[in-house]
C-alpha cells in the first residue's frame, strides 16, 4: 500500500527513533512510504487544552498534506494523535471550517490508523518478523485503548516477536496520569499517579515498558529516569522493527 | 400587564444558575494538593474504588444486553430532557390527583424556604433525612438548622459525615474517605450512650447506627427525601437504597417532603425496569439493590398521610439550554465515573469542592453553578481535573460522554475569558505549527534545548510554568536530529531502501521460508 507518514510533532522533534522505527518496519512489510515534507501537528494539545479556533490552520495543513488520493493510509506511531484526527477534527471543521475544510477532514480522518491498527486491521499483519530477545511489558494507553479501541492488537503483535519475554504488567489499563497538559495544570496529581504506575512497571522487572504513544512514554520515561529505574522505555515500533539483521541497539549491547 | 409591545425580551435572555454547595473556596490543583497530602485518605480511596470497580465490572459483564441497556438508558434520559417541561407538568397533575401537593423551586434558597415552611407547619423540630443529593446540593440541613430543626441523616455513611462534622466525598458512599476505625472513634465521641467497649467491626458499628437510628424512626412525625426517579406517567416516586433505613423513613412519618431535580423525571412507569437494571449494577455492583420503595400520593390509613414534592431547578434549566450541560443532565448519580476515576482515586472528593465530585461534578458543576463569579472562580478549574482518560465513558450506564464534555467546557472557559500568559503561548505555538516553514526554524531551536540537559542527556529541571513536570519527570534532551532530516538525509534513504528488499517474510511462500 502507498502510506502517508505521519512523525507527529513530539515523534518528530522529540523521539525520532519512534518514527524511524516505523519508516522501516513499514517499509520491510513492503509498503511505499510518502512523507509529505510540511506536515507539522495534528493540534491535539490545542484542543484537549480548550482551544479551537487556534488550531484550525494546523488542521487545514494535515487534512492538504495528506488528502492526495494517492495515499491509501496515513499511518502514525501515535494512538492519540490518530484519536485527534479520527474524532476531533471533525468538531473544529464543523464549528469554524468552510466546506473545503470539512470535506477535507472527513476525506482524510477515514484512512488515519495508528500503528498497530493498521498492521492488524488493514494489512493483516500480525507477525512482522521482529526479534527482541528482552522482557517486556506494555502498557496500554488510553487514546488508543478508549478513543480508537486497538484492544489487544499491540499484544499480539508483541506475542510473534521472536525472542520476547511478554510480562503482565498490573493494572495496566489505569492512566499514567500524563494528560497533555494536564501533567502541568495538575501536577501533584499527575503526579501521585505516575508513581503508581512506576511501581507496577518496576514490578515487572522488565528491561523495557513499551507503548503505542510517545506522549506517554515520555511521562513514564521520565518517572523511570528520576527514580534511576533499571527499566527503560520504548515504543512499541521499535520492537517491531528490531530484527536479526537489524536488532536493536538494546540487543546490540547485550552481545 | 401592559399590552404594548415594547419591543423588549420577557424573559431574561438566560435562566439563572444555582447555588448551594456547588463551589469550593480553592481551584482544584490547590484543593487536589491539599488532599494528595492525606496519605490515609489515599489508601481509603483506593481500597474502596478497587473493590467496587471489580465488583462492577462482574456483575456488568454477566449481562448479553449491557450495552444495549446502557443505549437504551441513554435514549430514555435524552427523550426526557427534550420534553422536559411537558412532562413535569404531567408529573404535577398526576401527584396532585394522588393527593400530593407539588412545589416549584427556582434556586436553594426558595427549595430550602418551602421546606422549613411545611416543617414549621407540622410543629416537628426534628426531621429524618433519606440521603439524598438534592437536599446536600442546596444546603438544607444547615438551613433547618438555622430555623431551629434538626436533621437526622438516616443513611449510615452520610449519619457518619453528619456526626463528624464532616462533607461527604462520595455520591453513592459519602464517608468513603473514612475507614473503620475512623467510624469507631466518631461513634464513640458522637452517639449519646454508645457501648464504650464498641469495636470496628462492620456488624458492630451498623448496630451502634441502628440503635441510635430506631429511636429517630419511631418519634420523628416528619421525613425528607430526594428522588431517585419521579414518573410523569403515574405521579409516583422512587428511592433506591441498600440499607431499609430510607424506606423506614419513606414509610413512617406522617408527613413526607421530597425534594427532586427537575431532571430525575422519567416519562413512562415502565421506563423503570430499564433503570433498575442500570443503577444498582453500576452503582454498587450489585444486580438488583435491597431496597426500592415506590410511592404515589397518599393512601388514606397506610404511610405519610401528607405528601409534599418539591421540583427544584438550581441551575438545571440553565444546563439544559446548553448541549453540553443537557447531556450531563442525564445522570442518574450512579458513582461509577467516580470509583473508575484515577483522578478521583487519588485526590478524594472534596477537592472538586462541589456536591458533585468527580467526572461527573467536573462537567456538572460549572454548568449548573457557572464559572461567571471571578476570574480565578474555583469552577473554572474543574474541566481540567481530568487527564481524559476516558474510563468514566466506558463505566457511564447512560453513556455520557464525559471526555469529549470536558473538552468543550475547557473550549467554552478560554472562549469566554481567555488564559491569558496560556492563550498567547498557544496562539504562538498554533501560528508555528500552521506554518512548516517557521515549524522547521523551531525545530531547530529546540535542538538548542540540549545545553539545558545533564551528562546523562536528560533535562531534569525546567523553569516555570514547567516547574511542576519536572519534580517528578525527567525530560529527554531534543536530539541531535529530527526525523525528517534523518528521512531526507543519504543515510536515511539507504536504511530505507535496505529495509524494503528485506521485505521477505509476507510474500515469501510458506515453503520456501
Ligand atoms: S455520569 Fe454516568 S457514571 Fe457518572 S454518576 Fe452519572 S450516571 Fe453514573
Amino acid at each position: 500500500m502507498r502510506i502517508g507518514l505521519f512523525a507527529t510533532c513530539l515523534g518528530d522533534t522529540l523521539f525520532p527513533d519512534a518514527v524511524r522505527a516505523t519508516a522501516l518496519l513499514l517499509s520491510r512489510l513492503g509498503h511505499e512510504l510518502v512523507f509529505p515534507p510540511d506536515q507539522t501537528c495534528c493540534g491535539q494539545m490545542h484542543l484537549n487544552t480548550g482551544y479551537q479556533r487556534e488550531p484550525v490552520p494546523l488542521i487545514r495543513n494535515f487534512a492538504e498534506q495528506f488528502g492526495d488520493t494517492s495515499i491509501d493510509a496515513v499511518v502514525m506511531p501515535s494512538g492519540s494523535c490518530a484519536g485527534c484526527v479520527r474524532h476531533q477534527h471533525m468538531t473544529v471543521a464543523d464549528r469554524y471550517g468552510d466546506a473545503a475544510l470539512r470535506a477535507g477532514v472527513a476525506a482524510v480522518k477515514d484512512k488515519t490508523y495508528e500503528l498497530s491498527e493498521f498492521l492488524v486491521d488493514v494489512a493483516g499483519t500480525v507477525d512482522v518478523g521482529a526479534y527482541f530477545p528482552h522482557r517486556v511489558t506494555y502498557h496500554p494507553t488510553c487514546h488508543s485503548l478508549r478513543m480508537l479501541r486497538v484492544g489487544d492488537k499491540p499484544l499480539r503483535l508483541l506475542r510473534e516477536v521472536e525472542g520476547i519475554d511478554l510480562v503482565e504488567l498490573p493494572e495496566a489499563d489505569a492512566c499514567c496520569g500524563f494528560g497533555g497538559t494536564f501533567a502541568v495544570k495538575n501536577a501533584a496529581t499527575s503526579s501521585a499517579m505516575l508513581a503508581d504506575k512506576l511501581d507496577h512497571v518496576t514490578s515487572t522487572g522488565a528491561a523495557v515498558c513499551t507503548a503505542g504513544d510517545s506522549s506517554c512514554l515520555m511521562h513514564i520515561g521520565g518517572g523511570l529516569s528520576r527514580i534511576s529505574s533499571g527499566t527503560r522505555t520504548l515504543h512499541l515500533a521499535e520492537i517491531l522493527a528490531a530484527t536479526h539483521t537489524a536488532p536493536h541497539a538494546l540487543t546490540e549491547a547485550a552481545r | 400587564m401592559s399590552s404594548t409591545f415594547l419591543g423588549m425580551p420577557a424573559r431574561p435572555p438566560r435562566s439563572p444558575y444555582g447555588e448551594g454547595h456547588l463551589r469550593g473556596d480553592q481551584a482544584f490543583p490547590q484543593a487536589a494538593a491539599r488532599e494528595l497530602g492525606n496519605r490515609q485518605l489515599r489508601d481509603n480511596l483506593h481500597k474502596a474504588t478497587r473493590t467496587i470497580r471489580a465488583k462492577r465490572l462482574a456483575v456488568t459483564a454477566e449481562l448479553p444486553d449491557w450495552e444495549e441497556l446502557r443505549s437504551a438508558g441513554a435514549a430514555l434520559k435524552n427523550e426526557a430532557m427534550s420534553r422536559l417541561p411537558e412532562l413535569l407538568e404531567q408529573l404535577e397533575a398526576k401527584v396532585t390527583e394522588a393527593g400530593g401537593t407539588v412545589h416549584w423551586a427556582r434556586d436553594a434558597a426558595e427549595a430550602n424556604a418551602l421546606v422549613a415552611e411545611l416543617v414549621a407547619a407540622t410543629g416537628s423540630r426534628e426531621v429524618i433525612k433519606v440521603k439524598s443529593m438534592a437536599t446536600q446540593e442546596i444546603g438544607l440541613n444547615e438551613y433547618l438548622e438555622s430555623q431551629g430543626v434538626t436533621a437526622h441523616e438516616t443513611d449510615l455513611a452520610e449519619l457518619i459525615v453528619q456526626l463528624a462534622d464532616d462533607r461527604p466525598s462520595h455520591i453513592l458512599v459519602p464517608a468513603i474517605h473514612r475507614n473503620r476505625e475512623e467510624i469507631r472513634r466518631i461513634f464513640l465521641e458522637r452517639i449519646p450512650g454508645v457501648d464504650p467497649d464498641l469495636t470496628s467491626v462492620p456488624a458492630e458499628l451498623a448496630a451502634a447506627a441502628r440503635a441510635y437510628l430506631r429511636e429517630k424512626f419511631m418519634t420523628v412525625p416528619v421525613a425528607v427525601s430526594g428522588a431517585n426517579f419521579g414518573i410523569a406517567e403515574t405521579g409516583t416516586l422512587s428511592v433506591v437504597e441498600s440499607e431499609g433505613n430510607g424506606r423506614m423513613c419513606l414509610t413512617l412519618p406522617k408527613t413526607l417532603i421530597t425534594v427532586m431535580g427537575i431532571e430525575k423525571v422519567l416519562p413512562r412507569y415502565a421506563d423503570l425496569e430499564v433503570f433498575l437494571q442500570l443503577l444498582p449494577r453500576s452503582s454498587t455492583g450489585e444486580r438488583m439493590n435491597p431496597y426500592t420503595t415506590l410511592w404515589t400520593g397518599v393512601t388514606p390509613g397506610d404511610g405519610p398521610q401528607e405528601f409534599h414534592l418539591v421540583l427544584l431547578d438550581n441551575g438545571r434549566t440553565a444546563a439544559l439550554a446548553d448541549a453540553v450541560g443537557r447531556e450531563a443532565l442525564n445522570c442518574i448519580r450512579c458513582s461509577a465515573c467516580l470509583n473508575v476515576c484515577p483522578v478521583y482515586e487519588r485526590v478524594g472528593g472534596h477537592a472538586y469542592g462541589s456536591t458533585y465530585p468527580g467526572p461527573i461534578g467536573a462537567v456538572l458543576t460549572p454548568q449548573l453553578a457557572g464559572t461567571h463569579a471571578a476570574k480565578d472562580d474555583p469552577n473554572a478549574s474543574l474541566p481540567y481535573a481530568s487527564t481524559l482518560c476516558g474510563a468514566c465513558y466506558d463505566a457511564c450506564p447512560v453513556k455520557i460522554d464525559i471526555p469529549s464534555l470536558l473538552v468543550e467546557l475547557r473550549h467554552q472557559t478560554t472562549e469566554r475569558t481567555g488564559r491569558g500568559a496560556e492563550q498567547l503561548a498557544m496562539k504562538a505555538v498554533a501560528a508555528v505549527m500552521g506554518r512548516p516553514k517557521l515549524y522547521r526554524a523551531a525545530q531547530k531551536a529546540a535542538a538548542i534545548g540540549r545545553i539545558a540537559a545533564g551528562r546523562d542527556g536528560t533535562i531534569s529541571r525546567l523553569p516555570p510554568p514547567l516547574s511542576g513536570w519536572s519534580e517528578s519527570r525527567d525530560t529527554p534532551a531534543p536530539p541531535r536530529r529530527t526525523f525528517r532530516d534523518w528521512y531526507a538525509s543519504e543515510e536515511g534513504r539507504r536504511a530505507l531502501a535496505a529495509a524494503a528488499e528485506h521485505q521477505d517474510l509476507d510474500e515469501t511462500p510458506e515453503g520456501e521460508r
